[in-house]
């Protein structure tokens, strides 16, 4: 943001740290964490829960690194570095843990709609989801009840397959797909839109996300502004639109261009980022690094673009 | 806001305030993304206090509803002032330094006891002195607003009177603290910005300065007239005196959104020649004797919009224009071109250079900062210069010549709505957006929209129980002016004698055919807020059921 | 905020329920009749739905207890009372296994099958009830359920009755036998909480002079404040205020008291770190959340001795700064709850609790919050966030409680029996304190001796005591029977062998052993317990306590489970060795990877089971069940 006018400096010079990272010293600034600090050292840390414009829930685990003194792996988005701290970001222990954390997905959830990212990680770290058996048969995961649980069918590895849920003209909900990342609670509530239409719910491993009662959107706070979407790693939560196109194959991103501009709606001047495939606008998203929006948008911008197609 | 026509703060500041008044915004259905940056403050611990005759989205988040009468902000703001002036929380030193008319205006407010403003508005004088206590106490405090306070006959006043607190406090060139209009439309900052009024040239500068006059002159080769033109209800009024024969109207449409319907499509058609140029067939093209259909500026243009930070942003496009229809600058050109002025084939950037070397406001902003940097706040004077987070930071320089010319306070006056209610009128519509569409709906019918539902009367429990009507059970809702049918809707944020409408499907219930056209005489702003309405069941209907209160 | 509730009109008892813990409606825009001040005024905002939401779980309480579940109409009363948004409400309810949302029996009796009760029941107590009363939530008036342990293990068997009504709530009988289930379901609805007989507690060593915490259970009146001051109580508290905060503090750091809620943490080092936080306020919490299976000493302790823990918790309170203190206790111990807020009350009356304790000048008061079924809601900031009112899922540390607790204020949290160590330590002075016990494990230490033991009981040794003597203490494997292993810690802990008797019970000799003292349980194993179903049932308590916030814990619990089950049923999917590979993975990624201690403990004891063989994996070792 700029200013000439003098103004309270919202953040105070920062010092810098210093510490070392696969044996390398590395310097960051105080308060980042220690996946930025890797980041901007261009090592890669695999991560699915985390997005720069929301403020880590280290659910997924999959950032996880070692660091020395402390018992058991650090998740790397949330932890902020200190000064002398030594990080191991590919010992054996953060090699296995992210193996396992990509396996235990795999195994039970569909992620083939999840970024390419994700499928290059399950090969890279040698993730064998098959050797827990072929999936199970799907259960009423919206009506699990926390403590009510029947023993697992022998020799089938349990899943969060279920139907798709489409009950409005905008969105698709895929749950099968999901990760359980928070992105979307987190979208929908305290870090952007403040509906909270929909949250978490039950526990383990029938922990879902739901409105109450598994209501359909359209009996919920659901003001579609598409904020979840927008944020969902794995095309769990998907526009109508691209749903629909992917469904009849003709979905190709090689095809698309995407321009940024600002809605044709309210003074606030969001910026949006359309998505065209043939002269037609088949998705609006938002730029996560532009600080009037941070990636979000209301229903008129994500999706009154109609009236401009033929 | 003092000579500068734009909000003073940026949306950052609003996340970082220790106040939030919001003054006739429904900013949750209006300014989605604004709200954001609103609630992140409120996260932040900042209180909110929501003043509206309806106890909107936005109003439910405040710490404090204050439910006033509709029109009564004039009231409100000066009991306010007196309350602030009477407990000693006037900002004295800023009041010396950096205003005029302390007190004269002091004065002015002086019969607005918490007792009169109470009388007035409706809300407890407690509540209305816990406002003033919390504004006057405020570390930093932000005063928005939007057309809660702009669509009544005392637009500007209005306006004026939330000035005045700002100035009475020093809430206002500081970070955290100042004036937040927000606009309704992308660019209807920079439709001011860009000398879209009737006495100015881009960047706000005076028609009647001969100085500033010179320059457009020298650069545009031609004598500009020094008076100043008509704004929109006046052009009205010119056609109504057959003064005004011909309009070229770039994508308005007047014949619905313009208050009393009526009159305005009998005056649009009372001219000798109507040009619309617009991305729509809409109600006002099809009354044109020539349509030049316009590309999508948003998808399809490129350019520059202003929000309402005073932020100029890029507009590119992201696909190619339906059939015949043509980029706003090429349809110009061509116009001017036919009618014997070649001005050539001029680029948006082209076009916006030219405003950059007219307007110092905006001479910094070269399309690639603009690029570089996601957009630019006004003023930006040189092209090193970053852009200006606050406006009016110079009323708290220690040096006089440097604070500049004093912000004066303007003592308004209260006025009624003037659409009085009466035995024969006795409910109080008032008008408003919903989240979903916009205006006139031209844009947002096209979508399919899982919130939407028509256009409806909302009514209060109370109000739907006495008049004896079920939910969806169409109305006869009567004016001064006219009358309509329209099923009816329970909405809980209305109080009895409160009445609600949309704007935004004039094809099912032309909602300005109820609404007075009276307009401010200063900002041409029509009483969209306003209007006295009888309601009455439809003869024949069913017996309604009993509804719950 | 703008809320979205449902349309659908609560019901007078939904109303009533509500109400008893809100109070009523402060207005018509919440929940109230509309009145004309209503048009003009609203006073709400997201600083007084924050300082509110904390009352979500009581509320829930209400509703479930006098209605028997909470549905739309009553959840949507609740939202709007509370500011609230039902999503998130509803998945803080489901969260917890006390709540249904379906209407259902009125009374539902949650019948133990957890491992202190299988191992001396000597099998499931579904089989027999689903014959007799069909399958587990059948039947109109009267269901029963499979419940994780209801600490009540020195009983054997236990059932929690929970009966919705106007005079609803919880109520528990153990021992337990099925014939009992059959006296609930013919009283049906008309059953009477009050009329079922208080657990006795069972406390072999009871009278003994050198007990310190079970000094007074079983002889001291628990609801007489007199009885207790006059059986030392108090004296404590006395002394604290004398010393004040540093003297307190002083005599922890000499006493070296170890934390007994299974970290091990020096408390004088935790209430210091507290009490020197510039943060206000504080808070102090009790955590008595006691849910590990095996466990039964917070109850006890409660049900019979409750002043001691308000006397202990005013001590922490006084001396940390804090001036509110919650007691946390987990919902399945309605006996707890009652003497608990009983007592609490008499403290206040004589000033005890409240703006001035015992004339000092100083403030504190506290409150007894009910768990609802969440094991997780043991893990301190599991904890706080329910009490705030969120799902029970444990934070992520840094930010340490001391630092950012509950409220995200500085937080003491310790649990029942390290506090009632405190006033141990303060009665005996911290060098007299750290005379007991081991020179690096001072004190005493209270064991939940369960299973197949002849005097079932819980046991107070000093830190130190050869496991072997505690066990000849409460009379040996029962009928004499060979022992196979004890199971020491609870569900988080491991086995041990019959070989390691002379293993020392102190914080170092477990350590040393690879084990831990956990909670205090020790569970006792002979060779008529099914080890496979023993060890299948610690799987199946972490997946079903398992939050499901993270990945490894999730979904490691899940196919933990799933691997045991191919194990027992001899269905491998390729080779043993695969499916021990398996487990070796998903222990390694749920100990290194996963947010909290539950994660991190929950292959601890599959894997210990693995390790000596205890399980049958189809590669030799039997399951040791006698023929």
């Amino acid at each position: 943001m700029n200013t000439v006018a003098p103004a309270p400096a919202p953040v105070a010079l920062r010092r810098s740290v210093e510490l070392t990272v696969d044996g390398d010293p590395v310097i960051a600034p105080e308060g980042t964490t220690i996946l930025q600090a890797c980041r901007a050292r261009g090592i890669e840390v695999p991560t699915l829960c985390y997005l720069e414009t929301l403020a880590p829930v280290n659910v997924c685990r999959v950032c996880v690194v070692e660091v020395d003194g402390s018992r058991a792996l650090v998740p790397s988005c949330s932890r902020p570095v200190a000064a002398g701290m030594v990080v191991r970001t590919d010992s054996e222990r953060v090699r296995t843990s992210r193996r396992m954390v990509l396996e235990l997905l795999a195994s039970s959830v569909d992620l083939s709609t999840a970024g390419s990212d994700v499928h290059r990680w399950i090969e890279q770290y040698g993730a064998r989801p098959e050797r827990h058996g072929p999936a199970a048969r799907a259960a009423d995961r919206d009506h699990a009840h926390a403590g009510h649980h029947e023993a697992p069918a022998v020799g089938a590895a349990a899943t969060v397959a279920q139907p798709v849920k489409r009950d409005n003209d905008q969105y698709v909900r895929d749950y099968a797909k999901c990760i359980l990342c928070y992105k979307c609670v987190e979208a929908c509530g305290e870090e952007a839109q403040n509906t909270f239409a929909i949250a978490v719910a039950g526990r383990g491993f029938d922990a879902r996300i739901s409105t109450e009662f598994d209501a359909a959107l359209p009996d919920s706070a659901c003001v579609y502004c598409g904020n979840c979407i927008g944020v969902c790693p794995t095309g769990a939560l998907m526009f109508v639109s691209e749903h629909d196109l992917r469904a009849r194959g003709d979905w190709d991103e090689s095809r698309q261009e995407v321009t940024r501009t600002v809605c044709p709606y309210c003074g606030v001047g969001c910026n949006l980022e359309l998505h065209v495939q043939d002269n037609r606008i088949v998705k609006v998203t938002s730029p996560l690094d532009h600080d009037v929006t941070s990636g979000n948008l209301c229903v008129k911008g994500r999706f009154g673009f109609e009236f401009a197609q033929e | 806001m003092f000579g500068a026509g734009g909000g003073t703060s940026s949306y950052e500041e609003i996340e970082q305030t220790d106040l939030v008044v919001l003054w006739g915004s429904n900013a949750r259905e209006a300014h989605p993304i604004f709200f954001h940056h609103l609630l992140k403050g409120l996260r932040r611990g900042a209180k909110m206090y929501v003043v509206d005759p309806r106890r909107t989205t936005s109003a439910q988040w405040a710490d404090v509803w204050l439910g006033i009468d509709v029109g009564s902000d004039i009231a409100l703001a000066n009991a306010v002032a007196r309350e602030i002036i009477h407990a000693g929380l006037v900002n004295t030193e800023f009041v010396r330094r950096a205003t005029s008319g302390f007190e004269e205006y002091a004065a002015s407010v002086e019969p607005f006891t918490l007792a009169e403003g109470e009388r007035l508005t409706r809300v407890p004088g407690d509540l209305i002195a816990d406002l003033a206590h919390d504004y006057g106490r405020a570390g930093r405090a932000q005063l928005c607003w939007t057309l809660g306070i702009t669509e009544h006959h005392t637009a500007t006043d209005n306006v004026l009177a939330l000035c005045n607190l700002a100035l009475l406090t020093g809430h206002v060139g500081r970070f955290g603290s100042g004036l937040v209009p927000l606009r309704g439309q992308n660019n209807v900052q920079g439709g001011g910005d860009m000398g879209a009024l009737p006495n100015k040239f881009p960047g706000f500068q005076d028609v009647a300065d001969d100085a500033v006059r010179a320059r457009f002159e020298a650069r545009w080769g031609v004598a500009v007239p020094r008076g100043p033109g008509w704004h929109l209800a006046q052009m009205f009024d010119a056609i109504e005196r057959t003064e005004l024969r011909a309009l070229y109207v770039l994508g308005e449409n007047p014949a619905q959104s313009e208050a009393d319907k009526h009159r305005t499509v009998r005056l649009l058609g009372e001219l000798d020649h109507l040009v619309v140029q617009d991305i729509f067939l809409t109600k006002t093209a099809q009354l044109a004797d020539v349509v030049l259909p316009a590309a999508v500026a948003s998808f399809e243009s490129e350019g520059t919009v202003t929000s309402s930070e005073r932020r100029v942003q890029r507009l590119r496009p992201a696909r190619r224009p339906p059939g015949e229809a043509r980029d706003d600058i090429d349809i110009i050109c061509e116009v001017a071109r036919r009618l014997g002025h070649d001005w050539g084939q001029p680029s948006a950037e082209e076009v916006w250079d030219e405003c950059r070397s007219l307007s110092p406001m905006h001479a910094g902003m070269r399309y690639d900062r603009l690029e570089a940097m996601g957009g630019i706040q006004w003023p930006c004077p040189t092209e090193d210069h970053p852009g200006t987070q606050f406006l009016h930071a110079r009323l708290w320089e220690e040096d006089p010549a440097e604070r500049g010319a004093a912000a004066p306070f303007s003592p308004v006056e209260f006025e009624p709505p003037l659409d009085e209610l009466s035995d024969e009128f006795p409910v109080r519509l008032t008008t408003g957006r919903r989240l979903d569409s916009f205006n006139t709906g031209v844009q947002t019918g096209g979508y399919a929209s899982p919130l939407r539902r028509p256009e409806t009367l909302d009514l209060s429990p109370e109000d739907m129980a006495g008049l004896g009507v079920a939910e969806g059970e169409t109305v006869q809702v009567s004016s001064r002016r006219g009358s309509i049918t329209v099923p009816v809707h329970l909405d809980r944020s209305l109080r009895p004698g409160l009445a609600f409408m949309t704007l935004h499907f004039p094809d099912q219930a032309e909602t300005n055919v109820l609404t007075l056209d009276s307009w401010d005489p200063k900002s041409g702003t029509a009483e969209f807020k306003a209007t006295a309405v009888r309601v009455e069941r439809l003869p024949g209907a069913l017996e309604a059921q009993a509804v719950p209160a | 905020m703008d809320l979205s509730t449902t349309e659908a009109t609560p019901s007078a008892d939904e109303r009533l329920a509500v109400d008893s813990v809100l109070g009523p409606p402060e207005s018509g825009w919440f929940g109230g009749t509309r009145t004309a001040l209503d048009g003009h005024v609203a006073i709400g905002g997201t600083a007084l739905a924050r300082s509110r939401r904390n009352l979500l779980l009581p509320a829930l309480h209400a509703v479930q207890e006098r209605v028997g579940s909470i549905g739309p109409a009553a959840l949507g009363y609740l939202c709007t009372r509370l500011d609230l948004p039902p999503a998130e409400a509803f998945g803080v309810a489901s969260a917890y296994a006390l709540f249904t949302f379906e209407p259902g029996p009125p009374v539902v009796v949650h019948v133990c099958d957890d491992v202190a009760c299988l191992a001396a029941s000597g099998g499931d107590p579904a089989e027999e009830l689903a014959r007799r009363h069909g399958p587990a939530g059948s039947g109109t008036t009267v269901t029963w359920r499979p419940s994780p342990c209801l600490g009540h293990c020195e009983h054997g068997s236990a059932a929690l009755v929970q009966v919705a009504g106007e005079h609803g709530g919880r109520g528990t009988l153990a021992p337990f036998a099925a014939g009992d289930m059959d006296r609930l379901a013919s009283l049906g609805p008309g059953l009477e909480l009050a009329e079922l007989p208080v657990p006795l507690a069972l406390v072999p060593q009871a009278g003994a002079e050198d007990t310190r915490l079970l000094r007074r259970v079983g002889r001291v009146d628990p609801s007489s404040l007199d009885a207790y001051r006059a059986a030392g109580g108090y004296q404590g508290l006395r002394r604290a205020l004398e010393l004040g905060p540093a003297g307190v503090i002083a005599e922890l750091k000499d006493a070296k008291l170890l934390g007994r809620g299974g970290a091990a943490f020096p408390t004088g080092a935790k209430w210091e770190a507290v009490a020197r936080n510039p943060v206000r306020p504080h808070y102090f919490v009790a955590n008595a959340d006691e849910s590990e299976p095996g466990t039964f000493k917070d109850r006890v302790l409660l049900d019979h001795d409750p002043y001691a823990l308000v006397e202990a918790l005013t001590v922490a309170g006084v001396t940390t700064g804090a001036q509110k203190g919650f007691v946390y206790l987990r919902g399945e111990y309605p006996v707890a709850a009652a003497r608990l807020e009983h007592a609490a009350a008499e403290a206040r009356k004589r000033g005890l609790l409240g703006e001035d304790v015992m004339g000092s000048g100083i403030g504190f008061d506290l409150e007894v919050r009910r768990g609802a079924g969440a094991y997780i809601a043991g893990e301190e900031t599991a904890l706080f966030n329910s009490i705030e009112g969120r799902r029970p899922e444990p934070r992520n540390k840094p930010p340490y409680p001391v630092d950012r607790g509950l409220f995200d204020k500085p937080t003491g949290v310790n649990n029942v029996e390290t506090l009632l160590s405190v006033l141990e330590v303060l009665s005996m002075g911290g060098s007299g304190y750290a005379a007991l016990g081991t020179p690096d494990s001072t004190g005493t230490r209270l064991f939940c001796v369960s299973g197949r033991v002849a005097r079932r009981g819980l046991y107070e040794v000093p830190m130190g005591t050869a496991l072997g003597a505690l066990l000849d203490l409460a009379g040996g494997v029962a009928e004499g029977r060979p022992l196979r292993a004890v199971l020491l810690g609870g569900a988080a802990g491991s086995f041990v062998g019959p070989d390691e008797l002379d293993l020392p019970l102190s914080f170092e000799g477990a350590r040393a052993a690879g084990t831990t003292l956990g909670s205090g349980v020790m569970v006792v194993l002979d060779d008529t317990v099914d080890m496979t179903a023993f060890v299948g049932r610690v799987a199946r308590f972490f997946r079903d306590e398992s939050c499901g916030q993270c990945v490894p814990c999730r979904i490691g619990t899940q196919r933990q489970e799933e691997v045991l089950g191919r194990l027992a049923a001899g269905r491998p999917i390729g080779s043993i060795a695969d499916e021990l590979a398996i487990l070796d993975d998903v222990d390694q990624v749920m100990r290194d990877a996963s947010i909290c201690g539950l994660g991190q403990t929950a292959s601890s004891v599959v894997m210990s089971a693995v390790r000596r063989g205890l399980v049958a994996t189809g590669a030799g070792a039997g399951n040791g069940r006698r023929p």
